[in-house]
């Protein structure tokens, strides 16, 4: 018996979606009385990066280091994951709702054949045979709790839902083979562009955010600047990113990517309930706007009203003598 | 090309989300359902934009659901250029549900694409095209934001990893989900309009299968508490509420 997990790196490196999924299959595990995490890693990542995950509760790691893995295709991680599920006996399987996971969780459901949540913001309530996960609907506007009815359970938790706690212990790392072929394979990786100096907007914890407000692209050096003094990702509303003031992978929003970091602060940004969609799940809110009626104060745990361009600065200074102090 | 445009209904954004029945069902009254935006704007756009550029090939839309959505989403696909409709006649019970139907259909028919979009924004699964693609045994091109083919079916697509975009060739048959930049919205005119009402819209009766999951009820998130204003001219009490009180930085 396991709960199995699924190790996303990028060039070797664990990202911080495994860690969070590790102590939530930790804590899954233990209300079954599971004693085995088995953590799955396709691909190659050092044996010691490896064994480190026994510092978020992984007891076991499957690695397959072969080269199929170098190219991302969902359909050969799902046969891979599909087949450790079976070895391992898995009775619930967790992955981070991020975007390899959602490449991979649904279609490792049809193969289990096990009912899948995805997007889960709690630990499942497990009561006798029902197994019950929480998650987010209708763009953070409510929260629906789904029983899972088969016997293989898969939850995807959502990024930053769960704060990362290092503990201490070892994983064994196995050499294992996944059964996945060279054949297998049907989709070629030509080109990779991340922002690898960046933090990744969807797994940040503090974001600095803006909108039509600040009038022009010219005008978000301050932005940045506030962003690096707190050591923020950077996020826009959709106009912003339609016009090109900002890429469009910092748009948030309904249609834009969903985040929930500990710390949203919103420059220039009137709130409209399109953009609440994608950050009302943040766990503080940081409202800056001239205008006090603008809706997004209803939304906001802490505001100021006025000119961003006569408050930003101030507060860039504020952050710098603050991590000074705290350095 | 063979296309095949998976579109769901969703409450309108801009809705008043609200329960009945001790919160185990989504109270609809009052409620505009539109056709779920990524599915229309993107997923749809992006294949009548293919058959425009290759000029030949078809656009199927696809809906599990009641016989109401015939008016509420699959005339406004068929307004917009989809060329015929396929409607499974049940209730979306859960995602392994509406997946294994459009596939049952899918299986019959050979599509060369099927697009979904990214999510729904009712139930945010991002789940349907995923099983979609295990049931078909697909490649599946998940939250892609640029896609060209060519008449072969050979395609090179731009799609989200975590913190950036990889950029991907795959050769049909397989399974897209779609996501902004993959087209522009189009407005339907009159005459997509009128033209939509004498395009064939097929019944099925849905295939048996059982569900997965189901929603045993529902929550309100509770309010947040009233927002405490900061003096514009002392941000450091900000900085200093966040470190002490929200401990957050
Ligand atoms: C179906 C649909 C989906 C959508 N999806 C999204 C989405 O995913 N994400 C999204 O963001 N939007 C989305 N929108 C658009 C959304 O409705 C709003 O139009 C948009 O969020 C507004 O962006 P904004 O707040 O930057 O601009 P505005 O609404 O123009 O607001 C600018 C704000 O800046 C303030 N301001 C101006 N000058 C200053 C100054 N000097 N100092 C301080 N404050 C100032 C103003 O008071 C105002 O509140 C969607 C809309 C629809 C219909
Ligand atoms: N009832 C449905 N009928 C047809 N397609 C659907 C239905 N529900 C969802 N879809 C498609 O599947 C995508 C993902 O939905 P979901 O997994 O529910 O977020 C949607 O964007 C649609 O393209």
């Amino acid at each position: 018996m396991s709960v199995l997990i699924y190790v996303t790196h990028a060039n070797g490196v664990i990202k911080k979606s495994t860690f969070e999924t590790a102590l939530y299959a930790r804590k899954v595990a233990d209300m079954l009385g599971t004693a085995d995490v088995v953590a799955v890693s396709l691909g190659n990542v050092s044996q010691a990066e490896l064994a480190a995950l026994g510092n978020y509760g992984v007891t076991r790691v499957l690695a397959d280091n072969s080269s199929v893995f170098t190219q991302f295709d969902s359909a050969a991680q799902t046969k891979a994951l599909a087949n450790a599920a079976t070895a391992t006996n898995a009775q619930v399987v967790v992955l981070s709702h991020n975007s390899a996971g959602k490449a991979i969780a649904p279609r490792l459901s049809v193969r289990l054949k096990a009912g899948l949540v995805t997007g889960a913001i709690d630990l499942p309530v497990i009561s006798g045979a029902s197994f019950t996960v929480k998650k987010s609907v209708f763009s953070g506007k409510a929260f629906a709790n789904y029983a899972i009815h088969t016997p293989v359970k898969i939850v995807s938790v959502s990024p930053n839902a769960f704060p990362v706690v290092k503990g201490s212990g070892s994983a064994t790392v196995e050499a294992w083979q996944s059964g996945v072929l060279g054949a297998d394979v049907k989709v070629t990786v030509k080109e990779v562009k991340t922002m690898s100096d960046k933090v990744a907007l969807p797994e940040a914890e503090l974001v600095v955010s803006a909108g039509r407000g600040m009038k022009g692209p010219e005008n978000w050096g301050m932005i940045e600047e506030l962003a690096d003094a707190l050591g923020a990702a950077t996020a826009c509303s959709r106009p912003v990113a339609d016009v090109h003031w900002r890429p469009h992978h910092e748009h948030v929003g309904q249609t834009g990517i969903a985040i929930s970091p500990n710390l949203y602060i919103a420059i220039g940004i009137s709130g409209a309930i399109q953009h609440l969609a994608g950050v009302n799940s943040s766990k503080v809110i940081v409202v800056i706007n001239k205008d006090p009626e603008a809706p997004f104060f209803k939304a906001a745990d802490y505001g100021i009203v006025g000119d961003a361009f006569e408050i930003v600065p101030r507060l860039i200074q504020a952050v710098k003598t603050f991590k000074a102090q705290n350095a | 090309m063979k296309m095949l445009v998976c579109i769901s209904k969703t409450p309108d954004t801009t809705s008043k989300i609200a329960f009945t029945d001790n919160f185990t069902r989504f109270d609809t009254s009052g409620v505009t359902f539109i056709v779920n935006p990524t599915d229309e704007w993107y997923a749809l756009v992006r294949a009548i934009e293919v058959k425009e550029q290759l000029q030949t090939g078809s656009v199927t839309v696809i809906n599990v659901g009641p016989k109401e959505n015939e008016s509420v989403v699959i005339q406004k696909a068929l307004a917009i250029g989809a060329d015929n409709a396929v409607r499974i006649d049940a209730d979306a019970a859960d995602a392994f549900f509406v997946a294994s139907q459009i596939a049952a259909h899918a299986q019959q028919e050979q599509y060369d694409l099927i697009f979904t979009g990214k999510e729904t924004i009712d139930y945010n699964g991002s789940g349907i095209g995923g099983m979609l693609a295990e049931l078909l045994d697909m490649p599946y091109l998940s939250l892609a934001n640029h896609m060209v083919i060519d008449a072969a079916g050979s395609a090179t697509i731009t799609r989200e990893i975590e913190g950036g975009v990889e950029v991907v060739t795959v050769n049909k048959p397989f399974v897209i989900s779609a996501q902004k930049g993959m087209a522009e919205q189009r407005i339907p005119n009159m005459r997509g309009i009128m033209s939509a009402r004498t395009k064939p819209v097929k019944v099925i009766a849905p295939v048996s299968v059982d569900t997965y999951t189901s929603i045993v009820n529902y929550q309100l998130p509770p309010a947040r508490t009233e927002v405490k204003l900061i003096d514009p001219e002392n941000p450091e009490t900000l900085i200093k509420l966040l470190h002490e009180e929200a401990k957050v930085i």
